[in-house]
């Protein structure tokens, strides 16, 4: 029994690893038709700056109130270069996807290239606070903390989200947008506006996951963020191209089948059993758990 | 600067009035295909000018091309001016804001998005939303606003789409078939209340159910094979049997509205539907 919450708990870390990665990618396809590629990218960022801010910015630090700074300062960062990335590389590339693929990929390939050649590439201890290092026993299962952390995170980040896309301005312009972008703009909105404000929105909730990653991994190495976008990817597909809740429902599947199987199979079953719901789920249902269903 | 392909037709007085929108020689291209080949004409500053022609002709490409929404492929050349602005190459969300109202095919509600969501996403900062008007006009949006515009009847979707583009001022409407797929009652409520907002604001009309072109055009345009066929009284076009079928297509085999197939059929209905 406890095995059985002990690997429930600890998919459910990956579950939110997942959707922290997945929400804001999945929000970008749904509005902006971008296939970001160089999502991971803004992962690395948030792990990065959260790790260097630790030990060089002035009040941050590995623990307590500066553990918080540090964190903020990494979601801040992943958000900036997420903004400048839509601002300045794919804003004159929409509707051109094959370039948008390109630049994306390209970029995902060069920003971990820029980390390594900064930081090296092996893995560096991460700076986190005593606390993650321990562990809860919840029903004779004892799990580590730093996945609480990020189960925590997650579930507010979902909440939030869904918050500002049911209660703002933005929030209702996004929706919209996700189901017919050419008809918002001819309601007389300019709907690039909120695509910044969605690659700001996924740039931040990946940052946050590169910072909660590495407390819950214990290290920060520069392919993290691809490694993890693969997966990502396989949730917005499941979850349904543009639907935050989607992407929540999709990625719990994933981290549980992912966790269990790689447990009790073989491991690296998981890992290929998931890419088999993938499949199943384009055949079953191509449009996702969520995603809109194509009408005539 | 004529707009009139054909000469010798006897120019209606209302066209002596100053046009709300002038199109010089739009060509649209489309992947390749030359769509739109030369197109002119212009619509009068009151009333409805109704855009008329075959399927697949280029209407609602016409449309688009005014609202500035051509697909990111295509090709726009030639001058539209409403008033004295150009609009050519100005952003679909600027001309909207400048004025230009657009109902599109298929109505194209938010289907996720409630009613009351739908009509608050068309308001504006800074301008009060006319909701009185609106609701004055569509009662039943007013009473379904917590309703997903989804589960709405085709018929309240279209008067959703025409509502939320009411709650602003508009300088003109284009307005996109919006009796397709209607039921004939249906079809009556929407040309009703398309006559009532054609008394403040011009409309560019595509419409293929003959008995609403009767009902609300005053003036005509015809494309044929990428260009202006005919321009002139709509009321004199739908009188010459021959040519409304040879340019409409209208009783040959292509008909898409049973309607007006039936009024081809028996003039003699048509015009006493006029009296």
């Amino acid at each position: 029994m406890g095995t059985v919450i002990l690997l429930a708990l600890t998919g459910l870390g990956l579950a939110a690893l997942y959707f922290l990665v997945a929400s804001g990618l999945s929000l970008v396809f749904g509005l902006a038709d971008v296939l970001n590629f160089a999502h991971g990218l803004f992962l690395g960022v948030g792990a990065y700056g959260t790790w260097w801010a630790a030990g060089n910015l002035p009040g941050a630090g590995p623990d307590g109130f500066g553990f918080v700074i540090a964190v903020a300062f990494g979601v801040a960062a992943g958000t900036l270069v997420a903004i400048l990335v839509e601002l300045v590389l794919i804003r004159p590339l929409y509707s051109r996807t094959i370039e948008q693929v390109l630049v994306t990929v390209g970029l995902s390939l060069a920003g971990v290239a820029l980390l390594q050649a900064t930081w090296g590439a092996d893995a560096r201890p991460f700076p986190r606070p005593d606390w993650t290092r321990q562990v809860t026993g919840i029903l004779g299962a004892q799990v580590p903390n730093g996945g609480l952390l990020l189960i925590i995170a997650a579930v507010l980040v979902l909440g939030a989200i869904l918050a500002f896309l049911r209660w703002t301005r933005y929030g209702l312009v996004i929706r919209a947008g996700v189901e017919n972008r050419e008809m918002v703009t001819a309601l007389g909105i300019d709907v690039r506006k909120a695509f910044t404000l969605v690659f700001a929105i996924g740039g931040a909730a990946a940052a946050l996951a590169g910072a909660l990653g590495g407390v819950y991994f214990g290290t920060v190495s520069p392919g993290q963020g691809g490694s993890l976008l693969i997966f990502a990817f396989i949730v917005v597909v499941i979850g349904g191209m543009g639907s935050v809740v989607g992407s929540a429902y999709a990625a719990v599947v994933v981290g549980l089948v992912q966790q269990f199987v790689n447990y009790y199979g073989t491991s690296g079953l998981g890992d290929i059993c998931v890419v088999g719901l993938l499949a199943v789920v384009l055949l079953l249902r191509p449009q996702g758990i969520a995603g809109k269903v194509a009408t005539a | 600067m004529n707009a009139r392909s054909e000469p010798g037709l006897p120019a209606p007085q209302s066209r002596t009035e100053e046009p709300i929108l002038s199109v010089e020689e739009l060509s649209v291209r489309i992947s390749g295909l030359h769509i739109l080949q030369g197109v002119s004409f212009t619509v009068a500053p009151t009333g409805v000018t109704v855009l008329l022609g075959r399927n697949g002709v280029g209407k609602t490409t016409t449309l688009r091309a005014i609202v500035g929404l051509t697909p990111p492929a295509g090709e726009v050349r030639g001058t539209i001016r409403m008033g004295a602005q150009s609009l050519l190459a100005r952003p679909t969300h600027r001309l909207v804001r400048g004025g230009l109202g657009y109902v599109p095919e298929d109505r194209c509600v938010f289907a996720g998005l409630t009613v009351a969501e739908n009509l608050r996403l068309a308001e504006r900062r800074g301008t009060t939303p006319a909701y009185d008007k609106v609701f004055a006009l569509f009662p039943e949006l007013d009473r379904r606003g917590r309703q997903r515009a989804g589960s709405l009847s085709g018929g309240q979707q279209q008067m959703l789409a025409i509502g939320r583009v009411l709650l602003n001022d508009n300088r003109l409407l284009l307005v996109d078939e919006p009796t397709k797929g209607l039921a004939p009652k249906v079809v009556t409520e929407v040309a009703e209340v398309l006559e009532r907002v054609a008394e403040s604001v011009p409309v560019l009309l595509v419409e293929q159910n003959l008995a609403v072109v009767r009902r609300l055009a005053r003036d005509a345009v015809v494309l044929a094979a990428g260009k202006v066929a005919w321009t002139g009284d709509a009321h004199e076009l739908l009188l010459e049997t021959a040519l409304t079928k040879s340019l409409l297509g209208v009783g040959s085999a292509e008909v898409s509205t049973p309607s007006a197939r039936s009024e081809l059929a028996s003039p003699a209905v048509a015009r006493k539907d006029q009296l």
